[in-house]
C-alpha cells in the first residue's frame, strides 16, 4: 500500500519520501561501517539549520553529531541548545510582539464593552521571566529531540583541524577531536557592534541581551533601521516605553521602500521617535548611570545629545566563521562580508564540506530557509534525493506593531527587472473591521500585489501591512510559487470579514491613479 | 472589463451623466477563463430537449435586454458591415460571434425557431427583430432603424433589483456603472420582536458585520485574560458591559447603512425603501411604510431578497424567542441564554456570549455544523464545551413560557428528548433560536409571473448564469438552490452578472472551492471539500489526508492548551496529490484561509505546500510541514517543549 501510494506520488514529479519519525526501520542503525571517521555526519551549530539537517541525516540511518557553543555576548548573555531564532530571535521577538499587541487590545476593550481601569501598567521582569522560561523549555525540548534520534550532542566550541577534523572545546578547556566524512557548518551570524563609536561595547547591547534582561530597559535608543531594529523598537514602545530609533538612512533596505516608509510611519503615529539621517558618535555613562549618546546629524550638520537607559545596537549581523579556523580546511568566504562561499548544493570550496543557514553568502537569513536547506541536504547526501534548495519567493514577515508580510518582488526590483511599462500594481488602503469600533487609524492598512502588465497578469511580488500579515502572507505565498495570475487571485472568492480579503479584492491600478481607499463591503 | 472600479468613482465623477459604454462590444470576447471556449449554455441538462429549452431561454433573455443584438459570425463579410452601420450611429450592440463559441450552430437552430431566419447576421434593435443584413440597411433608409434606436425603453428601468443587501447592492452599482438606469427596492420587514434596520441587507445588519464585531470583543476577553502572562498588570475582575459594546457596534452599521445610501446616490441607482412584490410581466408594486403603493417597470429583474431566521412553530417562540436578527442590538445584556440549533449561527453566537461571561447553553436536535466536515465540527464545538458552553444533545423544544417580564425577563423552556420520551424544563433570561433560515421567495409575486421556487425550501433555481425560469428575471444571494449562503458570493456573482447582461463580460461565477470561516472562540476556516464528502465523491483509498495538531505560539506563554489548534489536507492520490479539501482550527483562521484558497485556484499539491518556505513563527506555516498522514494513524499530539 504505502509503495502504491509512493509510486503513485512519484507520478507528481519530485515527491520526497520521508520516513516518518517513529516509524524507525533503519533508525540508528549505521549502514554498513562508517570507515576511517568518527562520524558519517558531523554539524558544526545547533540552530535551526543545523539541527534540521543532523535530525534528518540520523532519520535516514546515519551516525551524527552536532556540535553547539554559544559565545557569551559582550554583555554577558548566553543561552542553550536552539540557535538564533529560538533564543534570540524569532521567538522572544514574536511573544515579546504579542506582548505588545496585548497592550494595544486592552485599551481597545473598553470599547467593546470590557471595564478596564486605563493605562494598565506594564511589568517587564514578569513578560521576560514568561518568555525565558518558554524559550528554556525549547532549548530543553531539542535536547530530547537529539537523544531520542542519537543524535551525539557536545557543547563544545569548533575549530577545523583539517578537512575532516574538527576539534572541540569545552567550557571548561578541555578539547575532543572529531572527525566525520560529511560537515555541515550552520554556525550562524551575530550582531555587529559598530567599530569605531566610543562606548558602543562596553554600553551597548544587541539583540543578543534584550531578550534575556531582568529588569526593564528602560528609555531606550535604538540604533538601526534593520527589520530587527524596528520590531524591537515596536514592541519596546508597545509596551510603554520611550524608545527611539536612529537610522542613518533608509528603513528595511532590501524590502520594498513604499511600504518601508508606510511601517514607519505607523510607527511614528503610535509614539516611537524617530531620528533619522544621524549616526551616533560617543556613548558615555554618566554618574547616575544613564548613558549620554552623542550624534552628528547629516541633515543640518549639528551634533545631538541625549540620555537614555539603554542603547541598543541593531546595525547588522557578522557571520560567526572567525573562530572556525575555516582557512584549515580550505574553505572559502567572502573577503568582504565574511560568508561562507556555496554552490547551488550548499558545497563549499572544499566538495564534502557543506554550508546551511545565516552564515552563507547570499542566502535569506530566515529559519525556515535554514530548516528546508538543511533537510534537502541531508536528504541528497543519504536520502538519494537530488532535490534543490529554491531560493526563490521566499515568504516573510516583518512584526512591526503593524505586521508586514511579503512575498516575491518589491515593487522597485520588479520595475528594474521588467521595466516600468511591463508593470501593473494593483493597490488598496483598507480598515480592519475589528478597528471600526475602538476608533483605531488605519492609515497604514495597505495592500499592494505587484503584477506584469500582460494578461494574464503574472503575480510578481505581493504586499501585506495590517494585523496578522504572516498568517495572510503565507497561503499566498504558494498561490504565487504556483505561478498565479492576477486573474485567479481576484477569481477567489473572499472569507467576509477578514482582512486576507482585501487581496482578492484589488481591483484599482496604481497607473489609473484612481483613489484605492475602499470603501464598505 | 470595464476600467472604472465598482467602489470608487473618478473624482468628480458624482452627479454626471452615467457612462455609456463604447460603441463596439463583442459577446464573444472571453474573459475568463481563458483555457475554455465560451458557451452560452451550460454543458449541464442532459436530455437534449432540455438543453434545447435552455438555450432557448437565454436567447430570450439576451435578446430582452433591449439594445441591439447582433448574432453574427467574425468571418461574414455581411456581419461586418452592419456591425460598422451600427457603430457609425453610435450604437452599443452586443455582437455574440456564432463561430466563436461551442455551442454556435444549437444558436443558429433556435434563431431559425425564433425568428424564422437561420442566415447571419441575426439583428435585433430593442426587443424587435429586424431581419438579416439588407434589412437592416432597408430599415437604414426608411428611418425606421433610427425610430427603433432611438425608441425610449418601455419600461421605467433597465435594471429593478429587488433587495438591498450585498448581492443585490454589488448588482445594482456595477449595472449603473456600466450605464444602465438601476432601481432598488429593499424593505425590512420588522422581526417578530420588533427589530428592523438600514440600507444593506444581511450581512452588514444581523450577519457578518455584527456578529465578528461581537466574536472579537470576545476574544479580547481571552486577551485580557492572556495578558497577565506577559506583563500586563491590573487587579481588578474585568466585567463586561453588553450596552457599552452594542452601542459602539450599531454605531458602526449605521455608519456603513450610511456609506451604502451614499453609494447608491453617487452612482445615481434609485433607491426606494419600500417592499417589491410583482404583479405582472416586467411590473412590480412598491409599498412604503405607511402603505403608499407605486408602481414600476424594468426590461430586467434581479430578485435578492435574501432569507430571515426560522422560527420553531411551537407555543411561545414568536412572543418570547429572539434570533439573530433581534440579538445585535438588544438593548439589555441577554444575562443567562439557551441557543437552539447547531447552525454556524447558533455556535458563533453562544461562543462570544460564553466569551462575555455569560452562562450559555446549546440545544442541538442531531449534529453540529451540518455540511461542513464533521471531524472538525466535533473539535469547535469541543472546544466551545472545555470553555464553560453547556451542550443538550438530542432535544428540541417544546414549549416557550413567561415566566417573568423583563429585560431581560425570565423564560420556561420545556423541551424533549429526540430519542425517548425524556423531558426536561429549564429557566432561562433569553432564547435564541438559530435552526435556519427561509428564503424570502413566497411573498413577493413570483408565481404571477411564472418564476418557479422549490416549493419545499422556497429557494430559486437558476442556471449556470443565475437565470430563473423567466428568462428576464434572475437570482442572486442566499436566496439561489444550491449555492454557498455567503456575503463575497453574492457581491462576486451579482457584479458578473451586471457585467453579462450589460456589459462584455461572459465571465460566469464560479462556485467552486469558495473557502470560509466559522468564527467560533477558536475559529475553523475551511476550503473545497470536507473528508465526507471526499470519500463520497473520491472514495477513501484514493485518497490521502495530512494532518496535525498544533500549538500557536501566543498560546504558549499564555498557557492556554496544547493539542487543540489542528490543520488537516485532503489530497487526491490520482490527481498528483492535488489539495481538494483544506482544514484549519486555529486562531485567525480566516486570514490564514484565504491564502490557501487563492493557492487551490490555481491548482495546489501536497507537493507545491512541501516546497513552500513556512513563515516563521505563525499558524499558516504548520501547512508546509505536513508529513503525517491519517491512514498511517500515527501519533500527532504535539510532545511539548
Amino acid at each position: 500500500m504505502a509503495a502504491m501510494a509512493a509510486a503513485l506520488r512519484g507520478l507528481g514529479g519530485r515527491f520526497r519520501w520521508r520516513t516518518p519519525a517513529v516509524a524507525g526501520g533503519v533508525r540508528g542503525a549505521a549502514q554498513g561501517a562508517v570507515g576511517q571517521w568518527d562520524y558519517d555526519l558531523l554539524v558544526i551549530g545547533g540552530g535551526s539549520g543545523g539541527l534540521a539537517c543532523a535530525k534528518e541525516a540520523a532519520q535516514l540511518g546515519r551516525k551524527v553529531a552536532v556540535v553547539d557553543y554559544v559565545e557569551p555576548s559582550p554583555r554577558g548573555t548566553r543561552w542553550g541548545l536552539g540557535g538564533t531564532c529560538v533564543n534570540v530571535g524569532c521567538i522572544p521577538k514574536k511573544l515579546m510582539h504579542q506582548a505588545a499587541l496585548l497592550g494595544g487590545l486592552i485599551r481597545d476593550a473598553p470599547h467593546y464593552g470590557w471595564e478596564v481601569a486605563q493605562p494598565v501598567p506594564h511589568d517587564w521582569r514578569k513578560m521576560a521571566e514568561a518568555v525565558q522560561n518558554h524559550v528554556k523549555s525549547l532549548n530543553w525540548g531539542h535536547r530530547v529531540q537529539l537523544h531520542d534520534r542519537k543524535v551525539k550532542y557536545f557543547n563544545v566550541k569548533a575549530g577545523f583541524v583539517d578537512e575532516h577534523t574538527v576539534r572541540g572545546v569545552a567550557k571548561g578547556g578541555k578539547e575532543i577531536l572529531l572527525s566525520a566524512d560529511h560537515i555541515v557548518i550552520a554556525t550562524g551570524g551575530r550582531p555587529r557592534y559598530p567599530a569605531h563609536i566610543e562606548g558602543a561595547l562596553e554600553y551597548g547591547i544587541t539583540s543578543d541581551d534584550i531578550f534575556w534582561l531582568k529588569e526593564s530597559p528602560g528609555k531606550t535608543l535604538v540604533v538601526g533601521a534593520s527589520y530587527v531594529a524596528l520590531e524591537c523598537a515596536g514592541f519596546l514602545t508597545g509596551i510603554g516605553l520611550d524608545t527611539t530609533v536612529m537610522m542613518r538612512s533608509i528603513p528595511l533596505r532590501g524590502f520594498d521602500q513604499q511600504m518601508s516608509s508606510l511601517v514607519t510611519e505607523h510607527m511614528a503615529s503610535h509614539g516611537t521617535r524617530f531620528l533619522r539621517g544621524c549616526t551616533p558618535s560617543q556613548v558615555r555613562r554618566l554618574p547616575d548611570g544613564q548613558l549620554q549618546v552623542t550624534w552628528e546629524d547629516h541633515t543640518t550638520g549639528k551634533e545631538g545629545t541625549g540620555t537614555f537607559n539603554t542603547v541598543l545596537w541593531a546595525v547588522g549581523r557578522v557571520p560567526d566563521t572567525r573562530s572556525l579556523n575555516l582557512e584549515k580546511a580550505g574553505v572559502d568566504t567572502s573577503p568582504s562580508t565574511q560568508k561562507i562561499l556555496v554552490d547551488s548544493r550548499e558545497a563549499t570550496s572544499v566538495p564534502h564540506i557543506y554550508a546551511i543557514g545565516d552564515v552563507v553568502e547570499g542566502r535569506p537569513e530566515l529559519t525556515p530557509t535554514a530548516v528546508m536547506a538543511g533537510r534537502l541536504l541531508a536528504q541528497r547526501l543519504f536520502g538519494g534525493s537530488s532535490d534543490l534548495m529554491d531560493y526563490d519567493k521566499v515568504p516573510t514577515t516583518v512584526f512591526t506593531p503593524l505586521e508586514y508580510g511579503c512575498v516575491g518582488l518589491s515593487e522597485e526590483e520588479a520595475v528594474a527587472r521588467h521595466g516600468q511599462e511591463r508593470v501593473e500594481v494593483y493597490h488598496a488602503h483598507y480598515k480592519p473591521l475589528e478597528f471600526t469600533v475602538p476608533g483605531r487609524d488605519a492609515s497604514q492598512c495597505y495592500v499592494k500585489m505587484v503584477c506584469l502588465r500582460e494578461p494574464p497578469q503574472l503575480v510578481l511580488g505581493l504586499h501585506f501591512l495590517g494585523p496578522n500579515a504572516g498568517e495572510v502572507t503565507q497561503g499566498f505565498a504558494l498561490g504565487i510559487k504556483c505561478g498565479a495570475s492576477y486573474v485567479q487571485v481576484m477569481q477567489t472568492v473572499g472569507i467576509h470579514p477578514t482582512c486576507s480579503e482585501e487581496v482578492v479584492k484589488l481591483r484599482i491600478s496604481k497607473r489609473s491613479g484612481l483613489d484605492p481607499t475602499v470603501t464598505g463591503c | 472589463k470595464s476600467s472604472k472600479s465598482p467602489k470608487s468613482p473618478g473624482p468628480g465623477k458624482a452627479g454626471d451623466a452615467p457612462n455609456r459604454r463604447p460603441g463596439h462590444v463583442r459577446g464573444a470576447r472571453v474573459a475568463s477563463p481563458p483555457e475554455r471556449r465560451a458557451r452560452l449554455a451550460s454543458p449541464g441538462p442532459s436530455s437534449s430537449s432540455e438543453a434545447r429549452e435552455e438555450l432557448r431561454r437565454r436567447l430570450l433573455g439576451l435578446i430582452e435586454r433591449g439594445g441591439v443584438v447582433i448574432f453574427s459570425k467574425s468571418y461574414c463579410p455581411h456581419s461586418t458591415r452592419v456591425k460598422e452601420l451600427f457603430s457609425s450611429l453610435g450604437a452599443e450592440c452586443y455582437v455574440l460571434e456564432l463561430d466563436q463559441v461551442d455551442d454556435g450552430a444549437k444558436i443558429q437552430e433556435v434563431l431559425l425557431e425564433i425568428t424564422n431566419q437561420k442566415t447571419v447576421p441575426n439583428i435585433f434593435v430593442n426587443k424587435v427583430h429586424v431581419g438579416g443584413c439588407d434589412q437592416t440597411f432597408q430599415a437604414y433608409q426608411s428611418g425606421l432603424l433610427q425610430k427603433l434606436l432611438h425608441e425610449d425603453s418601455a419600461y421605467d428601468y433597465d435594471l429593478i433589483v429587488i433587495g438591498g443587501g450585498s448581492g443585490g447592492l454589488s448588482c445594482a452599482k456595477e449595472a449603473a456603472i456600466l450605464g444602465k438606469k438601476v432601481m432598488v427596492l429593499d424593505f425590512v420587514v420588522p422581526s417578530p420582536q420588533g427589530t428592523s434596520w438600514g440600507l444593506g441587507g444581511t450581512c452588514v445588519n444581523v450577519g457578518c458585520v455584527p456578529k465578528k464585531l461581537m466574536h472579537q470583543a470576545a476574544l479580547l476577553g481571552q486577551a485580557l485574560h492572556d495578558s497577565r502572562k506577559f506583563g500586563w498588570e491590573y487587579n481588578q475582575q474585568v466585567t463586561h458591559n453588553w450596552e457599552t459594546m452594542t452601542k459602539a457596534i450599531q454605531n458602526h452599521i449605521r455608519s456603513l447603512n450610511f456609506g451604502y445610501g451614499l453609494s447608491l446616490r453617487e452612482k445615481a441607482v434609485a433607491y426606494v425603501n419600500s417592499y417589491g412584490e410583482f404583479v405582472e410581466h416586467h411590473k412590480i408594486k412598491a409599498t412604503n411604510k405607511k402603505g403608499q403603493e407605486t408602481y414600476y417597470t424594468a426590461a430586467q429583474f434581479v430578485i435578492a431578497t435574501g432569507e430571515r431566521p426560522r422560527y420553531l412553530g411551537i407555543q411561545g417562540d414568536k412572543e418570547y424567542c429572539i434570533t439573530s436578527d433581534d440579538l445585535f442590538s438588544l438593548p439589555y445584556c441577554p444575562g443567562k441564554t439557551l441557543v437552539v440549533g447547531a447552525s454556524y449561527v447558533a455556535l458563533e453566537c453562544a461562543g462570544f456570549l460564553a466569551g462575555f461571561g455569560l452562562d450559555v447553553t446549546v440545544m442541538v436536535r442531531s449534529i453540529l455544523l451540518r455540511g461542513f466536515d464533521q471531524e472538525m465540527a466535533e473539535k469547535v464545538g469541543s472546544y466551545m464545551e472545555q470553555h464553560g458552553v453547556r451542550f443538550l444533545w438530542k432535544f428540541i423544544p417544546v414549549m416557550v413560557q413567561q415566566l417573568e417580564k423583563g429585560s431581560p425577563g425570565k423564560l420556561k423552556v420545556l423541551a424533549k428528548s429526540t430519542e425517548g420520551t425524556e423531558t426536561i424544563e429549564e429557566v432561562y433570561n433569553t432564547v435564541l433560536l438559530a435552526i435556519g433560515r427561509d428564503s424570502c421567495t413566497r411573498k413577493i409575486g413570483l408565481e404571477k409571473i411564472g418564476v418557479k421556487i422549490n416549493e419545499k425550501s422556497g429557494k430559486i433555481p437558476v442556471n449556470d448564469v443565475e437565470q430563473t425560469s423567466v428568462p428576464y428575471v434572475y437570482a442572486v444571494g442566499d436566496i439561489l438552490e444550491g449555492k454557498p449562503e455567503l456575503t463575497p458570493v453574492a457581491i462576486q456573482s451579482g457584479k458578473l452578472l451586471a457585467r453579462r447582461l450589460f456589459g462584455a463580460s461572459l465571465e460566469k461565477c464560479d462556485y467552486i472551492n469558495v473557502p470560509t470561516t466559522v468564527f467560533t472562540p477558536l475559529e475553523y476556516g475551511c476550503c473545497g471539500l470536507s473528508e465526507e464528502k471526499a470519500i463520497e465523491v473520491y472514495k477513501k483509498e484514493n485518497l490521502e489526508i495530512y494532518h496535525t495538531l498544533f500549538w500557536p505560539l501566543e498560546w504558549t506563554v499564555a498557557g492556554r492548551e496544547n493539542n487543540t489548534c489542528y490543520a488537516k489536507i485532503i489530497c487526491n492520490k490520482f490527481d498528483h496529490d492535488r489539495v481538494i479539501g483544506f482544514h484549519i482550527l486555529g486562531p485567525n483562521a480566516g486570514e490564514v484561509t484565504q491564502g490557501f484558497a487563492a493557492a487551490m485556484k490555481c491548482g495546489l499539491t501536497k507537493q507545491l505546500l512541501d516546497d513552500t518556505i513556512g513563515i516563521h513563527p505563525t499558524c499558516g506555516e504548520v501547512f508546509t510541514t505536513l508529513e503525517i498522514t491519517k491512514s498511517s494513524g500515527l501519533d500527532i499530539t504535539q510532545k511539548g517543549c
